[in-house]
């Protein structure tokens, strides 16, 4: 049994397509995700952007964002379709799931640390509202020491 | 590690008029390079975020070397995936010429 892990989906559309084409183009992708028994998290559509270089004729494209949960069967069909799509420019596929997961790591471990800090110099744990400009000093010395040094 | 650059840049605080003058040597003052990403905690690099990797992308399209960004060595390699990976989605230029 195949895995189930988190992918970014990005897609760039031709600006020749119509809207229509782009709806379509993005139900196929449901359906096949719905085939492989997928889960289709979000969509996100940047609308239409200038690409920083030219790809063959187009200087346009409209991104489309899809976050999708399922197996690598399913990302493989899909990126599979979007190569033999006329309309697609460029697609890539990320999994994110793992990256996700890390940044969560961090940030619990960097929130718990401030707070047991902060508790043990005898401060409420969570940051006061008034307290601003004092937090470089308590938590960041370092930056604060060093501009201090470059003026 | 940080205290020589401390030491140094102190340094070249006190040599910084000296070569003002003469305008043949390289001045010596340096501003202490502090990691963008650890300063400020940004935990996720991530490519979409054209904003964020703009400026470690110059003019050329070249990535920003970390001797001149500052940037520490492990947001410096989630840096160049994120960029490689806004260069393949034509968020990024490769070369401008």
């Amino acid at each position: 049994m195949s895995q189930i892990r988190q992918y970014e989906l990005i897609y760039i559309v031709s600006s020749d397509a119509t809207d229509q084409q782009i709806t379509d183009l993005h139900t196929q992708i449901e359906e096949i995700v719905g085939r492989y028994s997928g889960k289709l998290e979000r969509t996100d559509n940047w609308g239409r952007r200038k690409l920083a270089y030219e790809i063959g004729p187009h200087k346009e494209g409209t991104y489309v964002l899809d976050v999708i949960s399922g197996s690598g069967e399913l990302m493989k069909e899909i990126d599979r379709r979007l190569r033999v799509s006329d309309q697609v420019i460029r697609h890539l596929t990320v999994r994110v799931d793992e990256e996700n997961l890390t940044i969560e790591r961090t940030r619990t471990i960097r929130k718990e640390t401030s707070q047991r800090r902060r508790v043990a110099r005898g401060l409420p744990p969570e940051r006061q509202p008034g307290e601003g400009p004092q937090r470089t000093e308590d938590d960041d010395d370092r930056f604060g020491a060093d501009v201090d040094e470059a003026i | 590690m940080r205290g020589e650059g401390r030491g140094r840049s102190s340094e070249g605080r006190g040599g910084r008029g000296a070569d003002k003058k003469d305008g043949q040597k390289r001045t010596l003052f340096r501003r202490r390079k502090v990691c963008k990403f650890c300063a400020e905690k940004i935990d996720d690099i991530n490519y979409k975020d054209v904003k964020l990797l703009g400026p470690f992308v110059p003019e050329r399209g070249k990535i920003l070397p970390r001797r001149i960004s500052g940037t520490c060595a492990t947001h410096q390699r989630k840096l160049q995936t994120a960029i490689k990976r806004a260069r393949q989605l034509a968020l990024i230029p490769y070369v401008t010429e």
